[in-house]
């Protein structure tokens, strides 16, 4: 097996006891203090999290020219210079290949934040598709620390010169920290108030030891899924895979059908003919949660499958996301969530899961 | 005497009666414990069998009987609060067995051979 990657932070993190798991090729942590606790840092005060496994590209060149607005469902040449968007590379039968999002750092000039596990597929497919410009992979010199939670902007205006109130959500500057560059973004993945730092490898260690000295509690991968989850974001590899469109996945308002890009044909003709199963949140009737893979079944026919599952701190039950076929199922009654190990009592739930603040 | 089997059950006695938990090793592994499911009082159980389950939020987890006996007790403030077993584990027993064979305890491990194998995983 290929050795896993090390973010620029792990040396850091085994000194506040992290536990790792391999994920998407790197050893990451899963937990800290505990999932249940992180989930509260971020959701009540402010949590630090290592997403430097994500990946950058850089794209440089004429948009219009180098075709690459039809390479991906997010329409580049409309988006204004400091603004960053949502959306898919999808193939030609409207599969999702990757989520991702789309910086425009200049008319000419892009960041598209990929997964780790999806980069190496996405840097092929993207420099097939663009016909000028170049495109760099930079992930390895990138390092990314999310700072989320109610209390992200109080705790790092001290470390900006800007204001950070007049940075708005999905909006992003080219910035300094301690002296080196710093793209700071107004995004996250957790549904609170938070920014996103892509930063070099050792801007990253400074502001680590900075947050940390400050007080703010490091959060794993496994607090990130459950804030995700609770919020009904996707997950690549979970929610959104080659097999799974954009529509089934309840993912339309992020797909523009009256324009061109790969995999928009297909979107539109499986629109037109309609879906045959569709990605639905669920919520048990217990503090039991469903994991990946579990079978839905309703009056004791099988009718799905559970792509996401998590238990939330904030409701008390287990969520997730099942990807049901639309004729078979009642969303008016209670369905079971099998594995061999037994069955879980669930209802058809609503998204978010819990309130957007 | 506390003792061990490999599926990180702990078992201490008192006089005819086992008291059964799980490890701290496991619940640390687990991590934060979000459900409990109980054996069936009055119920016989075999040595071995899977007679309960925990979960958490990273995983599942059977439970196995660790003695064969008569379920005698279940601890159902866990049904409410799981996550005390996140304190100490091993001080809270889980349900207690009237025991059918007090030999079987001598094919447990004692708590020095099982700190040597979990060393191992």
């Amino acid at each position: 097996m290929e050795e896993l990657l090390k973010t620029p932070l792990y040396e850091k993190q085994k000194a506040l006891n992290s536990k790792n798991v391999g994920f998407c090729g790197w050893d990451m942590p899963i937990q800290y203090d505990g999932i249940i606790a992180e989930h509260g840092y971020c959701r009540n005060d402010v949590a630090l999290f290592d997403t430097s496994h994500m990946g950058e590209f850089f794209f440089k060149g004429d948009i219009e020219k180098s075709a690459i607005n039809a390479a991906v469902s997010i329409d580049i040449e409309i988006l204004p210079v400091g603004k960053c968007k949502y959306g898919f590379l999808l193939n030609d039968e409207g599969g999702v290949i990757d989520d991702l999002i789309v910086y425009k750092l200049q008319t000419d000039e892009l960041m598209i934040v990929v997964n780790a596990s999806r980069a190496a597929i996405d840097f092929k497919t993207l420099s097939s598709r663009i016909k000028v410009g170049t495109l760099n992979d930079r992930s390895l010199e990138f390092a990314k620390l999310d700072v989320q939670g109610p209390n992200s902007k109080e705790t790092l205006q001290k470390y900006f010169d800007i204001n950070l109130d007049e940075l708005k959500f999905f909006s992003f500057v080219q910035t300094k920290i301690f002296g080196n560059d710093c793209l700071l973004s107004r995004t996250g993945y957790t549904g609170e108030m938070g920014f996103e730092l892509y930063i070099d490898a050792q801007t990253s260690n400074k502001i680590w030891d900075a947050l940390i000295a400050d007080g703010v509690k490091p959060a794993g991968l496994g607090a990130r899924d459950a804030l995700r989850l609770e919020m009904g974001y996707s997950l690549y590899g979970n929610d959104l895979t080659e097999d799974i469109t954009p529509l089934e996945a309840n993912l339309g308002m992020f797909v523009n059908l009256k324009r061109d890009y790969v995999g928009r044909e297909a979107l539109s003709k499986q629109k037109e003919e309609g879906l045959n199963r569709i990605l639905i949140p669920f919520k048990t009737t217990s503090r039991r949660s469903a994991r990946k893979d579990f079978e839905v079944y309703q009056d004791d026919k099988k009718i799905g499958f559970v792509t996401s599952a998590a238990f939330s701190p904030v409701l008390n039950v287990g969520i997730g996301l099942a990807m049901i076929d639309i004729d078979e199922f009642n969303e008016e009654t209670t369905f079971e969530l099998k594995d061999k190990r037994g069955s879980i009592e669930a209802n058809k739930a609503t998204l978010p899961f819990i309130e957007k603040k | 005497m506390i003792k061990y089997n490999e599926e990180h059950e702990w078992v201490t006695v008192e006089g005819e009666v086992a008291l059964v938990g799980i490890s701290n090793y496991a619940i640390n592994q687990l991590g934060d414990i979000t459900f409990l499911e109980l054996p069936e009082l009055d119920s016989e159980i075999d040595s071995g069998e899977s007679v309960a389950f925990i979960e958490s939020v990273k995983a599942a987890s059977d439970i196995y009987a660790p003695v064969s006996g008569l379920v005698t007790e279940i601890n159902e403030d866990l049904l409410d609060a799981p996550e005390l077993l996140n304190k100490d584990a091993e001080s809270i027993w889980i349900f207690k067995v009237k025991l059918n064979n007090v030999d079987e305890l001598d094919s447990l491990l004692d708590g020095d051979s099982y700190a040597k194998y979990v060393n191992t995983l």
